[in-house]
């Protein structure tokens, strides 16, 4: 990766240069003919995202197995499918409004009404994504009764709602190079695996509960129950734009916190 | 979605604006020309490789925060039996 070594050494430069911006035409002319290069490298340039996408932690194929099983009258699939779900079925329950005992009363019905129209399941959509739409319905109505309900229009992000990364972290208009880093984010090395550790899932656990109950239903099916982009959509009724807008809040925020506590 | 600014006679995506864009970049919904500018961005930007870092250790991180959760004996039960009636009807 020549590109890169002469892409690092700019990088460094520029570091440099943050605290001698009389120097600034000199860095500038530097990053020009450094983007240049990669102009001409084309589709030469490496993906980032190959290493660094985050892949759903649900594994649908053993739930494929199952159900085929369970259509065979398996009884051994039925139990394992029940508790393989029980406890997303029951955390999106409780966030569609349910109580603690009403939740675990929709996710038995759920079952029920799953067994019933097991024939309609095409498998078109998830299994998971199918019995928490199912969920959903049962929620919904049982919620309204108890007017517990979370209206779904209060899904929509706001408009007014603030930056992601406090601003003052990056340059002005008047820096050497404006709008990137002036404070920028350190790497968590973890020499003590802190990252791992069960006060961070505390932590985590505690941001995640603070965040505005729009960003972490969409956050907790997305990266906690791993629902894809689609289903997350449909099954909130909300766009693909809002559902990545409400997703990236919901991450950010709690990125924020990890920060906070890694850096202490 | 921000927008990417020109600077010094090249596009470019800032560092202000990569961080609003992860998500996007990781859900593959950014338009081509602008996918090319993040792309290039990170090569560049060894503080946004940072940040992209730990946002993927934020979301490993967050999908671990839910214990297992069991399934009251009365609902097993309950469940067993209505499968076993379920079974015999279909």
């Amino acid at each position: 990766m020549t590109g890169l070594a002469s892409a690092d050494s700019i990088q460094h430069h520029i570091s440099r240069r943050i605290e001698s911006p009389r120097r600034r035409c000199e860095r500038d002319f530097a990053w020009g003919v450094a983007l240049g290069r990669l102009r001409q490298r084309g589709s030469a340039v490496t993906s980032e995202r190959g290493t660094s996408t985050v892949e759903a932690p649900y594994p649908e194929a053993e739930d494929a197995r199952l159900l085929a099983s369970l259509r065979a009258g398996e009884e051994s699939a039925f139990r394992e499918l029940v508790t393989r779900h029980h406890g997303p079925l029951k955390r999106f329950a409780l966030s569609c409004g349910a109580s603690d005992a009403l939740a675990e009363e929709v996710v038995q019905e759920t079952w029920l009404a799953a067994l019933e129209g097991l024939d309609q399941f095409e498998g078109r959509s998830s299994l998971r994504g199918w019995l928490f739409g199912i969920v959903k319905n049962l929620a919904r109505k049982r919620a309204v009764r108890e007017k517990r309900m979370v209206p779904l229009s209060s899904l929509a992000p706001e408009s007014a709602e603030g930056p992601l990364v406090d601003p003052a972290r990056f340059q002005g208009d008047d820096g050497c190079w404006p709008n990137h880093w002036a404070a920028p984010p350190r790497p968590w090395e973890d020499p003590e695996r802190r990252l791992a550790s069960l006060e961070t899932r505390e932590q985590l656990r505690e941001a995640i509960a603070t965040l505005p109950p729009r960003h972490r239903t969409v956050l907790a099916l997305r990266d906690i129950e791993g629902l894809p982009p689609d289903e997350v959509c449909e099954l909130l009724e909300i766009s693909a734009e809002n559902q990545r807008v409400l997703l990236h809040r919901g991450r950010s925020a709690l990125r924020k916190r990890l920060e906070e506590y890694v850096d202490g | 979605m921000a927008e990417h600014h020109a600077h010094n006679g090249f596009e470019e995506v800032t560092c202000r604006e990569f961080v609003e864009l992860v998500t996007d970049y990781w859900d593959d919904a950014l338009p081509v020309d602008q996918l090319e500018l993040v792309e290039e961005h990170l090569v560049m930007c060894d503080w946004c490789k940072t940040y992209l870092d730990q946002m993927r250790v934020t979301v490993e991180e967050t999908s671990q925060t839910v214990e297992p959760e069991p399934v009251p004996a009365a609902t097993e039960e309950a469940l067993l039996a209505a499968f076993h009636d379920w079974k015999e009807r279909s």
